[in-house]
């Protein structure tokens, strides 16, 4: 600390900090993002192991025998849900009340903003049923949820079946020390955020549902299960819920050891886990499992039923059982078994899970990276923005008086508040009509061009989006007289400092947004200035404004994904993402969109003003 | 087989004996023991058979006499009989087998003496020789004699507090000499020792019952089951003497000291559930509070005694439960408790430091019942000023003598129930607690029991106080979970006992089956049938039970064991609609504040009735109470009483009571919110991230009876009985506890103390360093000072006297 309170040598330190800024800045950049690749590289991850000791090393006995009556069930929950053409709410009260259960049913009704085309849906009627084990001589405090979604077609079908046939079983055991809630939620998310909000009776995105009759007291963790095959091959964990929210590691980990001790294939991203780190193939396997991580985590969605549980600090995942060519398939019975598995243990749990992380990557699903690891990639691209600040501070308070060629000696008029304010104010009302307009106004949109609702949603937000481009000739006619040079380092020290501070707070809450976004915005926010070469400059802004990122986006989580898409694929995709991110943010209260529209855009926007500064 | 022959044979013996002895007392018998022996005559006749219309002469005034002729009759019979034949030894054991039940001498003690048989008077001369000769080789048996201390002591006790005369105390010591001599000459087993107790007790203080049995007996075993069975029928049709269930209210007072009732009732639950509860009762006239140290325990327990003296203990209510009561599947319980432990104590008005003696208190309890008691303190014991009134007499009303705390979080195992059945007269060694064994009482999914010490009147006029002692067990047996795919249940298949006696202690010893829903036996069958019926209104609902009397031989049937056998025959059945139901849960997210719905459910169909709602919440969670609504129906409900006491930090929990009239049909909602407070970090529990309890809520209701609400004139009916639409019970009392509450509180990560210590202390020592450096240092221009080299040469030079450099 005598470093900085001694005069000397901070100015010797200072001066060396502007002086090599640039340099400091690109080789932050680079081993930023070198450090995040490397968190792929498996001798630099940690092998997962389980945290809990309630759920460590207990015996658990799987005995679950009844898998081909589980699928028989399916069966009939199949034909049942043909006839009635969704719901079958009478069958599955009658079965469950069959099973033992305590049987509740809740209603809602959903009028989404605008229709919802990926899933042809607007105005979402349904009924979620649910039964309750009650756990012998427990005093309802603590529960555990089974969920499996009513999907409309042939789809989990089996889940269902499954789930009864647990039910079933668990009903004639006498070990359970929690209540047991069987779910059986319609309409997927919507269905699960009437029943989450319903029972946890809140209401954060103006749902309309039946209270809940039936409770089990503090719901611990639960699992949603997603099964539309007889048999299969492997089974899928699901992680990455609401907002970037992570289930507990331990969850993962109870899952992958049952998995191992019950001989299942399971994997993660849909991608196995490999032993060959050394080979360039088996790092790229590696890196690609944690960009898919990365990219689902970083869209804020729900990527299951789980996602919604966690939100109320309830540890959840999903398990999709997937299908594929393989030679090697599960029966029905040995994922039940699995399911008792982890149900027995979740039952052992004296706390809730804590123990081991909530954030954290997975190279694969032997492999995490926690957030200590990964947090310095960020940190190191954060770094340059306080170094850019640092610069610009130093030059604004030592002006240089010596620019004067004639011998009058100009003391640069210090900017005034309003030339800095302007700016400020009028691209963060541009983020507000982003986010307001393109709702309220379909119905315009709709009346004037030959678009449907949500195409006009979607259009319009873009056509806001690009109309912004054009602000800083119109910021500047409000503006009485010229921008000086001072304004401009003071307007881009106002702008560095607060997308630092934007990013560091997004990083700690979603680390994969917040990376993403550092990794695009961070180059453009260290170099821009009026006096760069304005056509190109403006042609790499825009590419790397917030809009084409998630372009790219999509296009490479396609590409990792193993489904190529074209160009025009590409864009239609890109535009219902765009819709169901404004859905997600208006159905589940996800807040990438409001994030984006409020304060990322208005933010890359001051940077094209400082750009376009005259 | 041979010793069995011997036991006959021995029976006789003494029964010969005793019917000798027994008839000299006849003439001593006081008045009053025949007017309190007919009144119960009357009450067990009430209640076994309710009213008989069509055999006018069964219960009416003229009873004496009949009764008189009976004896006379049997009287006749006995003069004709010489020698003891084989039928004559057959016969006696029977009629001993049935009124094995030892208990009722304890219980109608001072009656005892006063009620030997007649008929044995003539006996007595014949035996007065052999008499002679015992009395002889008494001081030689009394060695022997001390063996069966507990026998005799009793019969001692007995003796001492019944003033019996001289002669009677020789007859007493006889049977016993009889006794023991006799135990040395079979092997010492434990059976014949008890089975002789209880004959030596029986025969010197036939109870009533006894006698009214013994007019039946002699030689007309035929006669009296031909009996029963037309009174079977009677008493399916007449359902109008409404009689309390035993456990309803205490049965006229019995002269006696002490006095022991056991029973058990099982009911079958709608769901295909089973439910038992075993209540058993002790009464004691002993004055605990007077001056004069109770000091002599027979059956009350003495730990219980003492601990009820030395704090000044008026009421005492202790309840232990594992599991929440499903209302919605099981209807109401007997005696409602909430999970976990729960206790309240009314102290006596003299008791000047209720807190200290509370404390106290429940560290001693703490210590008998083996719980976690002593966690009782001042955060989590409130003073309820509404909620919970005296149950025995006594017009208390001033709260302050009343104490009220639950833990939510005790967990009830075996070792609270051995201590539990350690109280027990018979410990769990003979009558219906041989079935209280905890591999199966804890393979359940309802287990709650209790200890209730209460004052209640000794005789109508209420003249003077009996300490009443109620233990009870209720436990729900899942039909899912142990039926194992068969749909029935037996007393074996519940507990792995079945039952062969009632507790000897014991004055009364029965099991009730609730039939009510079962008139047809379409819902269920159950054997072995009795054909005794009894009614009570329980819960405000009249029920017909089928009564089993381990006092009578003939329960036992054949097998010598009970083992009732009830098998389902309907299905599943729907949920049931309470009348009066509540649930409660914390509602919202996240961390820092909450809410928390309590639902009282009315279901009633047209009558509101009021109910009082009593929660007490932990000081960490700080209710707003501005933030209190009560809404029914849409509609805001404004509670007619508030009691609210604020808590205090670490000291005190919330206490808020409200008076609420629920309108019918409806349900009423209370919601209050609350923040979640920041904890000292000591103060967590070793298992924070578990979350904090919150004790149950408490409803007491006065509810409107279904007997009451029974409109529905389709049923079959007496027109006289159906016109004004209320009867007697209009309305009932009923407590209902909520579930407790589970609530996570902001809990730092105890689980990295290291790295925390490590960053704060970083933070600390780099962030407060640098600044104190900063606010601290004074600038000044300091001369140069000179290098090494210099100081050196300068020191050189003052050595000189050469000016320094």
């Amino acid at each position: 600390m005598g470093l900085l309170s001694d005069p000397n040598r901070r100015r010797a330190l200072i001066g060396m900090l502007t002086r090599l800024n640039a340099p400091i800045c690109m080789i932050c950049y680079m081993a930023g993002v070198a450090w995040f690749m490397g968190l792929a590289f498996e001798p630099f991850t940690l092998r997962t192991y389980m945290s809990e000791n309630a759920m460590g090393s207990t015996m658990v006995e799987e005995r679950f025998p009844a898998g081909e009556r589980a699928l028989a069930t399916g069966r009939e929950f199949a034909a049942h849900k043909k006839k009635t053409g969704g719901m079958p709410v009478d069958w599955l009260v009658r079965t469950m009340q069959a099973r033992g259960l305590e049987v509740y049913t809740q209603r809602f009704s959903r009028k989404l903003p605008f229709p919802d085309e990926d899933k042809e849906r607007y105005m979402v009627k349904g009924t979620n049923v649910y039964g309750i084990l009650r756990a012998p001589r427990a005093p309802r405090t603590e529960a555990l949820v089974l969920s499996a979604p009513c999907s409309p077609g042939n789809e989990n079908n089996q889940a269902v079946g499954l789930l009864l046939g647990l039910a079933q079983y668990f009903r004639s055991q006498i070990y359970w020390a929690k209540d047991i809630i069987f779910l059986v939620n319609e309409h997927d998310l919507i269905g699960m955020q009437a029943w989450l909000e319903g029972y946890h009776h809140t209401n954060t995105t103006g749902m309309d549902w039946s209270p809940l009759q039936g409770r089990g007291g503090s719901i611990q963790a639960a699992l949603s299960l997603e099964l539309s095959s007889d048999v299969v091959t492997s089974l899928d964990l699901v992680l990455e819920g609401l907002n970037g929210q992570l289930p507990n590691l331990d969850l993962a980990n109870l899952f992958y050891a049952f998995c191992q001790k019950i001989g299942v294939l399971c994997t993660t991203q849909g991608k196995l886990p490999r032993n060959d780190w050394d080979t360039t193939s088996g790092y790229s396997h590696a890196v690609q499992t944690m960009m898919l991580m990365v990219l689902k985590q970083a869209s804020s969605r729900p990527w299951g039923d789980h996602g919604l549980f966690l939100r109320y600090h309830i540890e959840a995942a999903s398990i999709k059982g997937v299908n594929s060519f393989r030679q090697y398939k599960t029966d029905a019975t040995t994922v039940g078994r699995l399911l008792e598995g982890m149900y027995r243990k979740l039952n052992n749990l004296l706390e809730r899970l804590h123990q081991s992380y909530f954030f954290y990557l997975m190279p694969s699903l032997t492999r995490f990276v926690s957030i200590g690891y990964y947090m310095p990639a960020f940190g190191l691209l954060a770094l340059i923005l306080l170094l850019r600040a640092l610069d610009l501070w130093v030059q604004l308070s030592s002006p240089p008086t010596r620019t004067t060629e004639d011998g009058v000696e100009v003391v640069p008029a210090s900017p005034g508040v309003l030339s800095i304010l302007t700016p400020l104010v009028i691209s963060h009302l541009t983020g507000v009509a982003l986010y307001t307009l393109p709702v309220l106004s379909q119905e315009l949109a709709v009346e004037h061009f030959p678009v449907s609702e949500t195409e006009a949603v979607v259009l319009t937000a873009i056509a806001i989006y690009t109309a912004g481009l054009a602000l800083p000739h119109n910021t500047h006619r409000l503006l009485a007289g010229e921008g000086t040079e001072q304004g401009w380092k003071v307007l881009k020290l106002v702008a560095v400092l607060y997308l630092a501070v934007l990013l560091g707070c997004t990083a700690l809450i979603n680390f994969s947004l917040g990376f993403i976004l550092a990794l695009t915005l961070v180059p453009l926010a260290a170099f821009i200035t009026p006096h760069v070469p304005k056509t190109l400059s403006a042609v790499v802004m825009v590419i790397l404004s917030p809009g084409l990122t998630l372009l790219f986006a999509v296009f490479f989580f396609q590409e990792l994904q193993e489904t190529p898409v074209t160009l025009q694929e590409g864009w239609m995709l890109y535009l219902s993402v765009i819709s169901q991110g404004i859905l997600d943010h208006a159905l589940y209260g996800s807040l990438l969109y409001p994030l984006a529209a409020l304060l990322v855009y208005p933010c890359w926007l001051l940077f094209w003003n400082i750009l376009f500064w005259k | 087989m041979a010793a069995r022959r011997c036991l006959g044979l021995w029976f006789f013996l003494i029964t010969l004996c005793v019917v000798s002895t027994g008839a000299d007392v006849l003439h001593t018998t006081p008045v009053t023991g025949t007017e309190s022996s007919a009144a119960g005559t009357e009450t067990v006749v009430a209640r076994e058979q309710p009213e008989a219309p069509s055999d006018p002469g069964e219960h009416t005034a003229a009873e004496p006499t009949r009764e008189g002729e009976q004896n006379d009759r049997t009287r006749g019979g006995e003069q004709t009989r010489g020698q003891p034949t084989r039928e004559e030894e057959q016969e006696q054991e029977q009629e001993q087998e049935k009124t094995r039940e030892g208990e009722e001498l304890t219980r109608e003690g001072e009656q005892t003496p006063a009620q030997p048989t007649r008929e044995e008077e003539e006996e007595e001369e014949e035996q007065e020789q052999t008499r002679g000769e015992e009395e002889l080789t008494r001081e030689e048996e009394e060695l022997t004699r001390e063996e069966e201390e507990l026998t005799k002591e009793e019969e001692e006790l007995t003796a001492e507090e019944e003033e019996q005369t001289r002669e009677e105390e020789e007859l007493i010591r006889e049977e016993e000499e009889l006794t023991t001599e006799e135990e040395e000459l079979t092997t010492e087993e434990e059976e014949l020792t008890t089975e002789e107790e209880e004959l030596t007790r029986e025969e010197e203080e036939p109870t009533r019952k006894e006698e009214e049995e013994e007019q039946q007996t002699t030689a007309q075993q035929e006669e009296q089951t031909r009996r029963w069975e037309a009174t079977e029928l009677e008493e399916e049709h007449v359902h109008d003497a409404a009689v309390p269930p035993p456990a309803a209210d205490p049965p006229s007072p019995p002269p006696s000291k002490d006095d022991f009732q056991e029973e058990l009732v099982i009911r079958p639950l709608h769901s295909g559930d089973i439910y038992a509860s075993f209540q058993f009762r002790t009464v004691w006239d002993a004055d605990f509070m007077g001056d004069q140290k109770v000091s002599h325990y027979r059956l009350f327990p003495k730990s219980l005694g003492q601990v009820i003296t030395k704090f000044s203990v008026r009421e005492l209510h202790i309840s232990f439960t594992q599991g929440y009561w499903r209302t919605m599947q099981w209807g109401q319980p007997y005696l409602p408790s909430p999970p976990g432990a729960e206790l309240w104590v009314w102290f006596q008005d003299t008791v000047t430091d209720v807190d200290g003696t509370w404390k106290e208190l429940t560290n001693v309890l703490s210590g008998i019942f083996c719980a976690s008691l002593n966690f009782i303190d001042s955060t989590n014991t409130v003073q309820p000023s509404a909620s919970f009134k005296p149950l025995g007499i006594g017009n208390v009303t001033d709260h302050s003598f009343l104490r009220y705390a639950t833990l939510p979080r005790e967990i009830v195992c075996t070792e609270n129930l051995t201590p539990w059945k350690k109280l027990l007269p018979c410990g769990s060694k003979a009558g219906l607690s041989v079935l209280l064994k905890s591999e199966k009482l804890f393979h359940s999914t309802f287990h709650s029991q209790a200890v209730h010490v209460r004052p209640v009147c000794q005789d109508p006029q209420c003249r003077t106080t009996s300490m009443e002692l109620r233990q009870t067990l209720n436990v729900v047996f899942d039909l899912h979970t142990s039926g194992q795919g068969k749909r029935e249940w037996s007393l074996f298949k519940m507990f792995s006992r079945t039952l062969t006696e009632g507790c000897p202690l014991a004055s009364s010893s029965k099991v009730y089956v609730d039939v009510t829903d079962n008139p047809q036996g379409e819902q269920f069958e159950l054997s072995p049938a009795t054909p005794l019926l009894t009614q009570a209104v329980v819960l405000g609902d009249r029920r017909t039970y089928s009564v089993y009397d381990l006092t009578q031989q003939a329960s036992f049937g054949s097998s010598r064991s009970l083992n009732m056998l009830l098998r389902w025959k309907a299905a599943d059945g729907e949920m049931l609609r309470p009348l009066l139901h509540s649930e409660r849960y914390v509602a919202g997210y996240g961390l820092q504040a909450g809410e928390i719905h309590t639902l009282i459910y009315n279901h009633h169909p047209y009558r509101a009735f009021p109910v009082l709602l009593l929660s007490a919440v932990p000081w960490y969670l700080r209710l707003y109470i501005h933030t209190l609504t009560v809404s029914s129906k849409g509609k805001d409900n404004r509670p007619s009483y508030i009691h609210y006491q604020p808590s205090k930090d670490r000291e005190r929990p919330h206490l808020l009571e409200m008076l609420l009239q629920l309108p019918p049909n409806s349900v009423t909602e209370v919601t209050v919110e609350f923040e979640r407070a920041l904890l000292k970090w000591t103060e967590y529990t070793p298992d924070p991230n578990h979350g904090f309890y919150v004790g149950s809520s408490v409803i007491s209701a006065l509810v409107p009876s279904v007997v009451a609400m029974d409109t529905n004139s389709t049923l079959d009916r007496p027109l006289f009985s159906s016109f004004f639409p209320c009867k007697e019970e209009a309305s009932y009392f009923m407590r209902v506890y909520t579930e407790p509450l589970l609530v996570n509180l902001p809990t730092p990560d105890f689980s990295m103390p290291y790295n925390v210590i490590c960053l704060t202390c970083t933070v600390v020592a780099v962030g407060y360093g640098s600044l104190y450096n900063l606010l601290t240092r004074t600038f000044q221009v300091d001369e140069p000072s000179p290098g090494l080299a210099k100081r050196i040469a300068n020191v050189i030079r003052r050595f000189r006297g050469v000016p320094l450099l």
